[in-house]
């Protein structure tokens, strides 16, 4: 049993809070992506879990021990680093063995698993070679292995994939995958690849300036963004925030987008009502909107600036008065820049958005769910 | 009309073309030249430090004859060792390599061991007055010797610890300590931290994680430093002089002696000093080139 507790965890470098307030729990054997742009803390958290930088205030509770104090090496753990850091001066076999023969583990054991490990990353023909003639590619496998090597309950991994080629980043991560899954570790793993985050993680904790705003399993993270952040920070191409003014019409609400009015689903109206007159944000995917060739009395006429054919899709570029809108079409759908085209809002996939807080209104997200 | 355009469209782009191959064989020819003076220069530096190297090497391998003859033969023809033999076997020679041997041993020791902590809190952490310790460890190296001769020489004489080769090496160890520490240092600074870092995560104590990891990896950098420290040693004369009279370092012996010997005597010490340096330069060339970058890649 190997759960994660981080409490009221703060970090600070002089006057500039890394880590500030947070509360994260993993859960027994779950695989958690700490998701965020460069400087947002998630690596600092890592560390602080990993015993690597102390924190300021809180604590870090892993398996029901507080282990706040606790020297990386009391607190079974192992790491992947993002620029490997497998020891150049040691065989590949005696960097896989390296955790193993710290705990003093018998020889019969270090030799099956290194022999484990190296088998599941395929490198079991490189034991006798030194890093410094390997690629970046075997590198990193062989810092995976001597991870997973010492069979520790947390494993943690601080960007692994980032200094690898695309492609082989895109192999590595599959494999990466299919590979944790059979492991029984609870990862943490920080990323601040959004599409790396959402193919692996069962949840993704998504930080900015030193804070959690969203922890939630990719679908919902991507599909109920808590906040105008993380819509933005997720997706390709990031979801779509237009401008509407909340207008109420003889018992009706209507969000009014220029001249077009859009009708919110029933259960968004009660919510709606206290926007009365105030701008919100219009948030939607590009995936999640409806294009027509012909007018329909729902849909807004719009121009199309740019069409992108990305072979899988096709992905306009449109303006609607200062917001520039991205929506994705079928590419059977033929469109041309300058033409006008006719899209449809479907009220369910409409997030709405506080201006002034960015964050997410809704009466509550299981029920919009629901 | 339109004859006429393109007629001239032609004449004025032909030119124009030509002038582009002439600009860029100019181009070519001035970055060989650029190229070409650079080597020439180098050459020029190479060979004013390398002939005196050169024949002080010859003669110190021609007859004692052949020493004092003019003009003086560019290779040793013909090749003896008479004159490194009367060196060698000059009174009191043998007896002050042994001590400069042994001065610069207990040096290098000494220094690297003190060295090596040193160097690695420089490299690795943020102390306070980190940098005032910096700048004194480089101000000792600024600070004339010469105006510390006479209390050095009395406070030694007082201490009881004048004319010995011990009380030399520690001169020696106060006066290699800042070049050592600055070139461990850097060897350490090398290092990437995140390895450190990894062996902790995989077991070690830090104390340990420094000797599994990061000693062995500096390792080669730290010898390259202890060799130097030998040859600073080796080659320092001033304190010599100053400290000993009887137990005299190679050094302070050949310089004591020069003024009452011959031309053979001299070419003969002259190779010898310079022996340690050369084998200095030649396990060192490596790491000179690696000094501000990664050691181990």
């Amino acid at each position: 049993m190997a759960e994660i507790v981080v409490e009221k965890a703060i970090k600070r470098f002089g006057k500039f809070v890394a880590v500030d307030e947070v509360d994260l729990t993993v859960n027994d054997r779950e695989f958690v992506v700490l998701l965020g742009p460069s400087g947002c803390g998630k690596t600092t958290l890592l560390r602080a879990i990993a015993g690597l930088g102390m924190l300021d205030e809180g604590r870090v509770m892993i398996g029901n021990r507080d282990v706040t104090y606790l020297p990386p090496k009391d607190r079974n753990i192992s790491m992947v680093f993002q620029n490997y850091a497998i020891f150049p001066h040691m065989k590949v076999y005696d960097n896989i063995a390296f955790g193993l023969k710290m705990r003093k583990s018998p020889k019969e054991v270090v030799e099956e698993r290194v022999q484990n490990a190296a088998k599941l990353l395929h490198i079991e023909n490189m034991l006798d070679r030194y890093p410094g003639a390997m690629s970046g590619g075997q590198r990193q496998r062989v810092a995976v292995a001597r991870a997973i090597a010492v069979e520790s309950e947390v494993l943690l991994m601080d960007e692994p994939l980032s200094n690898l080629d695309a492609l082989l980043r895109l192999e590595m991560r599959a494999e990466l995958k299919s590979l944790l899954g059979r492991l029984n570790a609870t990862t943490i793993y920080v990323t601040h690849d959004q599409i790396e985050a959402l193919s692996m993680g069962d949840r993704i904790a998504v930080m900015k300036q030193g804070q959690i705003l969203q922890f939630d399993n990719p679908t919902r993270v991507y599909d109920l963004p808590a906040n105008q952040f993380v819509g933005s920070f997720i997706g390709n191409p990031p979801m779509n925030f237009l401008r509407g003014q909340v207008q109420r019409e003889n018992g009706a609400v209507k969000v009014k987008i220029g001249d077009f009015h859009l009708s919110p689903s029933a259960e968004m109206i009660e919510s709606l009502q206290a926007y009365d007159g105030k701008f919100i944000f219009v948030g939607i995917r590009a995936e999640n909107m409806e294009t027509l060739a012909a007018p329909a009395p729902d849909a807004l006429a719009v121009t199309v600036e740019v069409v992108e054919p990305l072979g899988s899709q096709n992905l306009l570029t449109i303006r609607i008065s200062e917001d520039v809108l991205k929506v994705s079409t079928h590419p059977d759908f033929k469109v041309h820049a300058h033409e006008t085209v006719y899209i449809r809002f479907p009220p369910a996939k409409i997030r709405w958005m506080d201006r002034d807080t960015g964050q997410a209104i809704a009466p509550s997200l299981d029920k919009m769910l629901a | 009309m339109t004859t006429l355009e393109t007629s001239m469209n032609t004449t004025t782009s032909r030119p124009s073309m030509e002038t582009t191959a002439k600009d860029r064989r100019r181009a070519k020819r001035r970055h060989s030249i650029r190229r070409g003076s650079i080597y020439i220069l180098a050459c020029i530096i190479a060979l004013w430090i390398l002939l005196p190297i050169w024949l002080i090497g010859t003669m110190a391998f021609s007859t004692p004859e052949d020493v004092r003859n003019y003009p003086k033969h560019f290779a040793p023809v013909p090749a003896s060792t008479e004159t490194m033999d009367f060196f060698l076997n000059t009174d009191g020679i043998q007896r002050a390599a042994r001590n400069s041997i042994v001065v610069a041993i207990i040096t290098l020791i000494l220094s690297t061991l003190l060295a090596i902590p040193a160097g690695y809190a420089i490299a690795r952490y943020l102390f306070p007055g980190r940098d005032a310790i910096r700048l004194g460890i480089l101000s000792v190296r600024a600070f004339p010797i010469v105006v510390l001769a006479v209390p050095l020489a009395i406070t030694f004489i007082k201490w009881d610890m004048y004319d010995k080769v011990y009380s030399l090496a520690l001169m020696h160890t106060a006066l290699t300590l800042p070049t050592t520490i600055l070139v461990v240092a850097s060897v350490f600074a090398g290092v990437p931290y995140e390895l450190e870092e990894a062996a902790r995560i995989f077991g070690c104590t830090p104390a340990k994680a420094f000797w599994k990891v990061v000693l062995p990896l500096a390792m080669p950098g730290i010898a390259a430093s202890a060799i130097l420290t030998f040859v600073l040693s080796w080659n320092e004369v001033f304190a010599a002089i100053l400290l000993t009279l009887t137990n005299r370092t190679l050094p302070a012996q050949i310089l004591y002696t020069l003024d009452k010997s011959g031309d053979p005597f001299k070419f003969a010490g002259g190779f010898f000093m310079l022996i340690p340096s050369l084998i200095f330069i030649f396990f060192i060339r490596r790491y000179l080139f690696n000094m501000y970058g990664q050691l181990n890649k």
